[in-house]
This record gives C-alpha cells, sequence and structure tokens, in this order.
C-alpha cells in the first residue's frame, strides 16, 4: 500500500502560462511545508489540492491519496482537511453545531459524546452553545481544528493557518495542530511564509518561484 | 367611433362564433337565481367617486347574503376600457367567460355595444323589479335616443345641477350667458371636467341646447346636421369663457369629483354635477363646505338615466341579471337615493310602492342642498350619442392639446 | 489531461447551472421581446383582430398630424432629461461636498427608506404639498402671502411639466445616492480625497476630478434607468403633469383604452415613437458623457484648486438634497392627515377635526387590493429571488460570471420604457387566449424585480468567502448541503433585503398590473392611480399611506428578522 500524499508530476498553470510544478510525497505524520513568495502560487496549490481550482488555472499531473487518485473526484470526496489563516467558524452556527457540521455518521448521543470529548481534548470544555464571536483567536482556532478533525481527513492542508495568531499562541496552537496531526498519521501540506513554522514542522521544505 | 362602426360588420363576416352557449331565460326567475347562486360577477364600473365605490359594495354585501353571488367592482377611468375589453375579447374569439360581467353604462357606450351585437339580452323587462319601474315619467327605454329594448337596466336617474359656494356667490345664474358674464366678471373661479370625461362632455351638450334654437336636429344623428353651423355658437361661447377659466383653461379636473376637492379648497366656486344629491352626500363626507348649494337652469337642465348591461360572453350571466334585478328593488334605489350615502335619483314609480315603500321614499331627508323633485324643473332629453363623440372630439382639438 | 477528468463526471450537473442564467435570461427578456413585437404590427396597420390586416405606415401619419404631438414629444424629452440632470445634479453635489461627514449619513438614512416607497404616493404627496391650495400655501396663508383664497397659479399639471420634473427628481434623487453611495465603497474614495486634499484641491473640486469619474462609471446603468423611466412614466405623469395635452406615454394609455380599436393603431405608433425617442435621448446622453469627459480631463490638466467652489457648492448640496427628502417626507406626511382628515378647507393649516371615518369607509377595498398586492408582490419576488440565487450559485459553481454585456441584459427591461412593449404584452395575451389577470401579472412584475433582486444581490453574494465553501467541502459536505446549510443562512440578511427591494418594486408597478390584468386586477397602486381622477384627498391620502405601509414594513422585516434569528451570533452582525 502507498500510504500518505503523493503530488505526481503536478504542474498548474495560469492562462496558459506555467505557474509552478512540484513532484512530492508526503507520508503519514509527515509534513511538507511550502514557501515562497506572494504570487508563487502557494494557494493555487492548495486550491488544486482540495479540488477548488479556479477557472483561469489549469492543472496535470495527479493527487493520490493512500493509493487512490483523487485527482479527478469532487472536493467533498477527497477526504482532505484544510485549515486557514482565519479561523473560519461557521459565524451562525454554535461551537459545538461547527464540530458536528464535519462530524461523520453516529447516533446522536454518540455524535454528542464524540463532539464533548473533542472539545475537552482542546481545553474547550463546556464551549458546545458558545457563540464562535465570543471566542478568543486561540479558542477559535482549536475549535477550527477539532472540526477538521472530526470529519476524519486522510490528509491535512494548512494555508497559512497560524499567521493569524499573536507569537505565544502561534507556537501553542502549531504544535497543537503537529501532534494532533501525527497522531492520526496524518499527511500534512504546509503553505507559509514564516521559517518558524518550517523549522516546528522539521520536514521537507520546498521553495516555490524562488 | 366611426373606423370602429365600419370595422364591425367586417368582422360579423370574418365568420367568428356568436354566443353559442345554452342560457338560462331571464324570465324564468328560479332557474335564474338557482344558476346565479356561487357566480362571480365582475362589475366594470367607474371608481372615481367613493361614494358610489362605497354604494357598490355595499350592494356587493346584500347579493351575496340574498342570493351567493359575489359582486368584484372592477374600478374604471373610463366606461370605454369596458367596451373596448368586450370588444378585444370577441375579436380574438373569446365568446365565453369575459373579464367582463356587467357594465355601467350608457349613451354612445351603450350605442355601440348594442349596434355590434356585444349584449347579451334582452332581459331587463324580464327582471322581477322591472315592475317597480317608471316607464312613463322618466327615460328608462331610451338611451341618448336610442332604443333600450331591454338591453340594459336602469338603475339611477341623473339630471344636471350646478353647485356653487353661497359664501362666494350670492344668486343664482339662470342661463349659459348669464354663466359666462359670472366667469368674465369672477374669474379663475369655474371649470369643469376635461372632455371626453362623461360629465365634461354633459356640460357642452347642456351649453349646446342653451344656445342653439334647433334642439330637434339634435335628436338626429350628428351626419345628419351641418355640424359646424350647429355648434358655433358652442365655440364662440368656449372661445369667450376659456380665459377666465380655472388656470386660464390650460387645466381642468380630471372628473367630477375632482371639482368637489376644488370647491372645497376655495379655487372654484362652480362647479356642474350629474347628480342632484351629489352636493348633500359630498357635505355629509366633509368633502363640501356646508355653504354649498345647488341650482338648475331656467330652461331646464339634462338629464338621463343610469343602466347596467351584460356582455354577450359574461360567464355569469344570471349572477348579473341578479345584481341588476336588486338594484332596481326598492330597497337598493331608497339607499341610492338617500343624500348621505349616494343621492341618486330612483327610476321607480312612487305609485307602484307599497305604503311603507312609498313613506320610506318619502321620509328621506334630501340633505340642505338638493332640490326637490319640483324645484328640479324641466328635464332636457339627450342629444343623439353620436354628438357627444363629434364635440368631444372637436373640443379636444381645439382646446385639450395646446396651442 | 488530468485537468479534464476532473471536469467529466460534473458535466451533467454543469450544464442544468450552466442553462439557468439563460433560463432566466428568457423569463426576464421574453416578455419583452414578445411585447415589442406585438407593438410594432399594429404600430404599422397590422391588427387582424381588429379586421386591420393591410400594412401601412398610416398610424405613423395619424400620430404625426395629430396636434398635440409635438408638445406631448416635447415634454416627454424635457421632463425625461431636466429630472435625469437635476438628480445626478444633486447627487453630485451632495458626494462631492459631503462624502464621509455626518450630515450625509444623516440624509442617507433618511432617505434610504424613501427609495421604497411608491412612485405614486411620493407623486400624491407632492400634489398636496405644492398644489396653490397644498400644505405649504395653507401653512404660510393667509398671514404671510394674504391669499385668503388659493392664488389661481398652474403649478401642478403645468403645460411645461415642471412639477411632473420636480416630482420625479424627490423619487430619483435617493435612488442615484444610494446606487453612489454603494459605488463609493468600491472606489478607495477616501484615499483619493485624502491625495486630493494633501495637493491642496477643495473638497469639491478634489472630489469632482478624482472620484467622480469612478463612481460615475458604476452609475451610468442607473442613470440612464433614471433617463428612460422619467420619459416615459405613466403614473407620476397622469398624477402631476399636464393633461392638455398630455405627456406622450400617457397619450399612449389614452388611445389603447379608446373603445374605437382602430385607436391602437395610432397607440402603437406612438409607443414606438415613444421607444425611438428614448433611444435617441440614450444616445445623447452618452454623446454628453463623452463630451463631459474631454471637458473635465481639460479642467483636471488645468491643475486649478478651485477652493472658493466649496462654498457656493456644499451649501447648495446639502440644501437641494435636504429639500427634496424633506419634501417627500412632508407628502408622506400629509397623506396621512388627509387620511384622518374631517372637513379641512383653504386656509386651514390642520383639519377642524380627526376622524377615523375615512379609513373605515375605504378599509374594505384597501384591504382587498392590499392582499392582492401582497399576494402578487410575495409570489412575484418568491420567484425572482429564486432565478436571481440560481444563477448566482450557477456563477459560483461554473466560474462564469456576468459579462458587461450580460449587466445590460438584466437592464434592458428598466432601459426599454414599459409603455413600449406593455401594450403588446396585453395584446399578444388576447391574441393567444390566455386570459389576462393574476398570473399574467405576477409574471409581468417578475420581469421588473428581478433586475433589482439581481442588483441588490449580487455584491453580497460575490463578497461572500469563497473559504467557507473550501473548508465545508473538504469537510465532506456536498455543494447543494453548502448552500442550503451555509451559504443561504449566512446571507439571510441580504437576502432578505433584496426581497424587501423586490416587494417595493412590486408594490409600485402601475402599468404592467393594469395592461396585464386586464382591469381585474386591483392593487394598491392601480386603486390609488384610479382614484386621483376623482381627487378625493382622503381616500388618495388612505391608500397612499398604505401603499408606503405595504412598502415599509418588508423592509422593518428584512432589518429585524436577522436580527431577532442571529441574536445570539455576533459574528453576523458586521
Amino acid at each position: 500500500m502507498d500510504n500518505g500524499l503523493h503530488l505526481k508530476a503536478v504542474e498548474i498553470y495560469r492562462d496558459g502560462q506555467p505557474l509552478l510544478q512540484i513532484d512530492a510525497q508526503v507520508g503519514p505524520g509527515e509534513i511538507l511545508t511550502v514557501m515562497g513568495p506572494s504570487g508563487s502560487g502557494k494557494s493555487t496549490l492548495l486550491s488544486f489540492l482540495t479540488g477548488h481550482l479556479a477557472p483561469a488555472f489549469t492543472a496535470t499531473g495527479q493527487v493520490v491519496l493512500d493509493g487512490y487518485d483523487v485527482t479527478s473526484q469532487p472536493p467533498e470526496h477527497r477526504k482532505i482537511g484544510i485549515l486557514f489563516q482565519d479561523d473560519l467558524l461557521f459565524p451562525h452556527l454554535s461551537v459545538g453545531a461547527n464540530l458536528a457540521f464535519g462530524l461523520r455518521g453516529g447516533t446522536k448521543s454518540e455524535r454528542q459524546k464524540t463532539i464533548e470529548t473533542a472539545l475537552s481534548d482542546v481545553g474547550l470544555q463546556g464551549f458546545e452553545t458558545r457563540d464562535p464571536a465570543t471566542l478568543s483567536g486561540g479558542q477559535k482556532a482549536r475549535g477550527a481544528l477539532m472540526r477538521v478533525l472530526l470529519s476524519d481527513p486522510k490528509a491535512l492542508l494548512l494555508d497559512e493557518a497560524f499567521s493569524g495568531l499573536d507569537t505565544d499562541r502561534r507556537a501553542q496552537i502549531r504544535d497543537l495542530t503537529f501532534d494532533h496531526a501525527r497522531k492520526k498519521h496524518l499527511p500534512v501540506v504546509m503553505v507559509t511564509h514564516d521559517i518558524d513554522d518550517a523549522n516546528a514542522a522539521g520536514g521537507q521544505v520546498i521553495q516555490l518561484g524562488a | 367611433m366611426k373606423t370602429l362602426l365600419t370595422a364591425l360588420p367586417l368582422l360579423a363576416s370574418l365568420g367568428l362564433p356568436m354566443a353559442a352557449i345554452a342560457e338560462t331565460d331571464p324570465a324564468d326567475w328560479d332557474a335564474v337565481t338557482s344558476a346565479a347562486k356561487g357566480q362571480t360577477v365582475y362589475w366594470h364600473a367607474w371608481g372615481g367617486s367613493t361614494a358610489t365605490n362605497d354604494f357598490i359594495a355595499w350592494v356587493g354585501d346584500r347579493v351575496s347574503e340574498d342570493y351567493g353571488v359575489t359582486l368584484e367592482h372592477v374600478k374604471l377611468t373610463d366606461t370605454a376600457d369596458a367596451v373596448t375589453r368586450v370588444l378585444t375579447e370577441k375579436q380574438a374569439g373569446q365568446d365565453d367567460d369575459s373579464a367582463v360581467d356587467m357594465i355601467w353604462i350608457n349613451g354612445a357606450n351603450f350605442a355601440s355595444m348594442k349596434e355590434a351585437d356585444l349584449l347579451f339580452g334582452p332581459f331587463a323587462e324580464d327582471l322581477p323589479n322591472w315592475q317597480y319601474v317608471d316607464v312613463d315619467g322618466k327615460t328608462v327605454q331610451t338611451d341618448f335616443t336610442v332604443p333600450v329594448e331591454g338591453y340594459e337596466s336602469p338603475w339611477a336617474m341623473a339630471q344636471v345641477v350646478f353647485m356653487y359656494d353661497t359664501a362666494d356667490m350670492d344668486a343664482t345664474l339662470p342661463t349659459a350667458e348669464a354663466m359666462l358674464e359670472w366667469a368674465q366678471a369672477n374669474p379663475g373661479r369655474f371649470t369643469y371636467p376635461q372632455p371626453p370625461d362623461f360629465l365634461g362632455a354633459t356640460f357642452l351638450k347642456q351649453v349646446l341646447i342653451e344656445l342653439t334654437d334647433d334642439n330637434d336636429v339634435l335628436a338626429k344623428p350628428v351626419d345628419e346636421a351641418d355640424f359646424a353651423a350647429v355648434t358655433a355658437p358652442l365655440w364662440d361661447y368656449l372661445d369667450a369663457l376659456t380665459p377666465v377659466l380655472w388656470r386660464q383653461g390650460q387645466a381642468y379636473p380630471a372628473t367630477g369629483p375632482a371639482q368637489l376637492q376644488l370647491m372645497a379648497d376655495n379655487e372654484i366656486d362652480l362647479a356642474i354635477s350629474f347628480s342632484p344629491g351629489e352636493a348633500s352626500t359630498a357635505i355629509a363626507n366633509n368633502q363640501l363646505p356646508d355653504t354649498v348649494r345647488t341650482f338648475v337652469l331656467e330652461a331646464g337642465t339634462l338629464g338621463n338615466a343610469s343602466f347596467v348591461a351584460v356582455p354577450y360572453n359574461s360567464g355569469s350571466k344570471e349572477g348579473a341579471m341578479v345584481v341588476a334585478n336588486f338594484l332596481m328593488s326598492p330597497e337598493a334605489q331608497l339607499r341610492a337615493q338617500d343624500p348621505s350615502i349616494l343621492g341618486y335619483g330612483t327610476v321607480l314609480d312612487m305609485a307602484k310602492l307599497s305604503e311603507d315603500e312609498r313613506n320610506a321614499f318619502a321620509n328621506l331627508d334630501l340633505g340642505i342642498a338638493t332640490l326637490s323633485p319640483a324645484e328640479l324643473g324641466t328635464v332636457q332629453p339627450e342629444p343623439h350619442g353620436s354628438w357627444m363623440t363629434r364635440i368631444t372630439q372637436e373640443w379636444t382639438e381645439r382646446y385639450g392639446a395646446g396651442q | 489531461m488530468t485537468d479534464r477528468a476532473v471536469r467529466r463526471p460534473a458535466s451533467t450537473a454543469r450544464s442544468f447551472w450552466g442553462a439557468l442564467p439563460l433560463l432566466t435570461l428568457i423569463i426576464m427578456i421574453g416578455p419583452v421581446l414578445a411585447g415589442l413585437f406585438g407593438t410594432v404590427l399594429p404600430a404599422f396597420g397590422y391588427l387582424p383582430a381588429a379586421g386591420l390586416g393591410a400594412f401601412s405606415i398610416a398610424p405613423f401619419t395619424d400620430l404625426f398630424a395629430w396636434n398635440g404631438i409635438w408638445a406631448a414629444t416635447r415634454l416627454s424629452v424635457t421632463t425625461g432629461f431636466a429630472a435625469t440632470f437635476l438628480s445626478l445634479a444633486i447627487v453630485t453635489l451632495l458626494m462631492a461636498g459631503w462624502s464621509g461627514t455626518r450630515a450625509l449619513r444623516w440624509l442617507e438614512t433618511l432617505l434610504s427608506p424613501l427609495l421604497s416607497v411608491p412612485h405614486a404616493a411620493t407623486a400624491f404627496g407632492i400634489a398636496f404639498l405644492i398644489a396653490p391650495s397644498g400644505w405649504i400655501a395653507r401653512m404660510i396663508s393667509p398671514w404671510l402671502t394674504g391669499w385668503d383664497r388659493p392664488p389661481d397659479v398652474l403649478i401642478t399639471q403645468d403645460p411645461l411639466g415642471i412639477a411632473l420634473t420636480l416630482g420625479l427628481v424627490t423619487k430619483e434623487v435617493p435612488f442615484l445616492l444610494l446606487m453612489a453611495l454603494a459605488a463609493k465603497g468600491q472606489s478607495a474614495s477616501t484615499q483619493r480625497m485624502r491625495v486630493a486634499q494633501s495637493l491642496g484641491y477643495g473638497r469639491v473640486s478634489g472630489w469632482l476630478k478624482s472620484v467622480f469619474p469612478v463612481i460615475y462609471a458604476q452609475i451610468h446603468l442607473p442613470v440612464l434607468v433614471v433617463l428612460a423611466y422619467s420619459m416615459s412614466v405613466v403614473d407620476v405623469a397622469m398624477i402631476l403633469g399636464p393633461t392638455t395635452p398630455p405627456p406622450l406615454s400617457v397619450q399612449v394609455v389614452k388611445w389603447m383604452s379608446d373603445p374605437d380599436l382602430s385607436k391602437r393603431l395610432i397607440a402603437s405608433a406612438a409607443a414606438l415613437w415613444q421607444l425611438a425617442l428614448v433611444i435617441a435621448a440614450l444616445g445623447v446622453w452618452w454623446i454628453g458623457e463623452r463630451i463631459t469627459a474631454r471637458l473635465g480631463l481639460a479642467w483636471v490638466e488645468r491643475g486649478a484648486r478651485n477652493l472658493r467652489l466649496d462654498k457656493t457648492a456644499r451649501p447648495l448640496g446639502i440644501t437641494l438634497g435636504t429639500v427634496s427628502a424633506l419634501s417627500v417626507l412632508l407628502g408622506l406626511l400629509c397623506l396621512g392627515v388627509w387620511s384622518f382628515a374631517g372637513f379641512w378647507g383653504y386656509p386651514d393649516a390642520l383639519p377642524q377635526s380627526l376622524t377615523p371615518k375615512n379609513w373605515a369607509r375605504h378599509w374594505p377595498d384597501i384591504s382587498d387590493s392590499l392582499i392582492t398586492t401582497l399576494l402578487i408582490a410575495a409570489l412575484s419576488v418568491a420567484v425572482a429571488v429564486t432565478l436571481v440565487i440560481a444563477c448566482l450559485e450557477a456563477e459560483h459553481r461554473t466560474g462564469r460570471s456576468l459579462s458587461q454585456k450580460g449587466l445590460w441584459l438584466i437592464y434592458a427591461p428598466l432601459l426599454i420604457p414599459q409603455i413600449a412593449f406593455l401594450p403588446g404584452v396585453q395584446t399578444a395575451l388576447l391574441i393567444t387566449g390566455a386570459t389576462s389577470g393574476f398570473w399574467p401579472v405576477s409574471l409581468m412584475h417578475v420581469v421588473f424585480v428581478l433586475p433589482y433582486v439581481f442588483l441588490s444581490l449580487t455584491d453580497p453574494w460575490r463578497n461572500w468567502d469563497p473559504r467557507i465553501d473550501t473548508i465545508a467541502r473538504s469537510l465532506g459536505t456536498s455543494p447543494t448541503r453548502v448552500l442550503f446549510t451555509l451559504r443561504l443562512p449566512m446571507l439571510l440578511r441580504p437576502i432578505l433585503t433584496a426581497a424587501a427591494v423586490g416587494f417595493a418594486v412590486s408594490v409600485g408597478q402601475y402599468l404592467p398590473t393594469l395592461l396585464a390584468g386586464g382591469g381585474r386586477v386591483a392593487t394598491l397602486t392601480t386603486e390609488a392611480v384610479a382614484l386621483s381622477s376623482g381627487g378625493d384627498r382622503r381616500a388618495i391620502g388612505a391608500f397612499g399611506v398604505a401603499q408606503t405601509l405595504a412598502v415599509i414594513a418588508p423592509f422593518a422585516i428584512a432589518t429585524l428578522l436577522p436580527y431577532w434569528m442571529w441574536r445570539n451570533r455576533k459574528g453576523l452582525h458586521g
């Protein structure tokens, strides 16, 4: 079995012009860091991986996840989770409902239990009914992390996921995220412009547009 | 109108199907009322007067209670709209379930609909309440010289009166000439609704009757007369009157009721009305100051009847007949004559009513501004309908389209 | 190619979503084209329904033989240009002199609800105010003016159409101002002004030179809508316009309703003449834009700071804007007072007594037409909002957004005068045997509601954070579930606002209701305009107030409902 995330000869074009090319293998629990100046296509690469490439872009190559080619799958069938710089908790749902949104299967009481456990895992016990807008930045980030993990992804993408946080929180949330990803054996692709993130990840680093 | 009438034989020759649905015989009243139950009658009636609208709403309540007929008042700004509607439907081959089930009609509109076979009937003289109608004393069997022949059913009598504000005018005016002199002495204090509005056209006819010596020529179609010669005194009169009208004749009230507002605002002191009770009703409704009274001209004033007619392609003819019959009932007639409601003249013959009904009419307080039947004096007959059309056209060309 | 492979499984869904904008366009443009067709044929003598089947140009020769044609034409052109120019000038002065001030925000708050008030109600209010026996004259008479009786001067229904023009201006100023304020958000105007003022420019000249061109480019189409509308309006013209002769559009309606069917030929010819006038006027305006742009450029290049301009332009702008807003508000208040008035003679400033009698008397009529009004509005708004959301969702899914040409099509029903194609719609309905009434009226309302709903909802829809979609999809959510559980609830407020805008548009429609309804469909607006000929200020007042409430209430709901629903969700009250 070919476990992990494999980007096979991926090339992305903008309006027919080559933008980037990448060929990489990210094993379970490994973190691939992608760095580069703005406009180098970091976020476009993540869009390609989630299946949200804008019409101006075309791509060749394959995305293989745990041995399955997901390149032609619609986003919701790929099982690739993503975290953005902003937490982007759905503002009209409570914290608990946000987590439930991603959670698959289970009876009502099982789901409730899972969410409860997930929240207390990240120090948010009792936050189920809270309005996300009343949470601090770090709390929101932890909520968003739990939401994506509960959806049981097979890979995790981080799009500048920590740049919105102040310096103290940053390391804390980063470690928490990496810990959970490793625990779940998720291959991680992290886009960042911060060398600290790359160092903390400790895996391979790809420089785009250099 | 000429084009319309010439186009009609052409239409007939196209072989459009005529009304082919079996109808209830108007004479079989039980059959009519049972067929009417549950029908909806769209009554196309001029909707510019709130008093009339209220009355029609009341009629709707009553026929709904007694006969299970739903009455919808389609408020027109111009009766011709409904005529057009039926005509267009006929031309489009829509021979049943017309948008129009009943029209408040008389004069030229009736003449053209009857001529074009657009009307259902005869039915009016088969209605049970026809027995009370004053067929001898009131012009209910001819309409602008056109024989009615049961194709429309009368429901109100109208006669021209002039409303004047006694706070601003001390004496009534006996003739059209006197009105002109008064207007010249008091510029800007008189106006009339803009023709082709019905009442505005009536004012023109009233003046024409006053000024012409030969009223017989007006009873015949306008084509048979020397129009220019007959109407020359009218245009001379209007040429003299227009500069001293309200707004120098550059604007006119749109309808009769619009004059009430002008009178209440003290913009004008004198206005024409086609309903002897209108002033009293308006005073009761706060629409006119209580200093307003009415007068008629020495030589008498124009009078006619208001009718309802049923289009040949109505889908609710029985319901419409029920409403037409109810309109002629002593109950409805009494209410219509009540100046605090409508103030319209009745079409009924008092002698044919029961003692109680007669007393109810006699006890009606006609209101402070309403003349008694004796004071109303002579009723002059309407000229042939074609006169109104021509005079209106001529007026529009002379005064209605700018200089 | 792999990217092809990405697209293939979704291709049927894609073609469904791709077809939606086309379907919407057909619903919107179809009736317009059918109506134009139904107008063109009779204009050239072809009206088989009246037994007239020979093509000829006789209708046009008849039209130009009518002795009111040039006066009517002049009225259409002068009121159209004057109303558009004045409205634009007032809005420009306001924006130039008062952008970013509290005064303008205050005026905006005052004007936004006025935008939704139907034209007819506004026109009645203005008429009640400015007539020689109107409220203004009453308040200053006789102590100030010496007028014991109303002066015999032609203020409303004047042959020059001045009252008509002013009535239109008071209604178009809020429209253009709100459009301009919306455009301002995308024009970086604050930064531009900072640069201009730091270079020593005055407020007004700096704004005109650095911000106006950007904003005008965005409100260009709305300005053209105002021009086309002002030239061909019917209901306002029936209330405030002259009658000897009336403006061209009113004359078309008169001819359309003549019992003599052959008059429909001249009516159709006049409708096409009206269309030609509007097209020509749009062309002239376009040329005017070019000339103004060139002159403006020369002015910019001269580099004059025009500091003194502020001294005159700023007071002028705020005065005109306030007068415009106040006249509408006072007019509406006047409608309200009349609806409760007992006897109210001239020159009393207030009625002798207030009474609920008028309301009791008119309530049966008002409630009937109110129900019809609300049903038609609810139906047409529901259809329009659904279609617009479907189109925007299609845009999101196919990634193809509306081109500039597409935008022109959205505006088409607003740029083509109603009077040019609605008579044709009526004829077409009759010929095809479709009964006129509730359903055709609702469909015609969709035609006019759709553009406004589209314009109102597009920006908030497109501004929705696409990363929400990415996250939700990556959590395993289907696009449809994203739409229903995330996008629609999160956009509840703008959707309700767009619906309220659509509702107001529907409530205010006069001509489509009249002509597609065959007289059977009585809404508050058709009833109110029908009453205008009777001049009964109490009845008109009550209907005008009812009309105003019928549009204000949806706006109140659109504001309050999201507050209530999301009362525990601070993130949605940005």
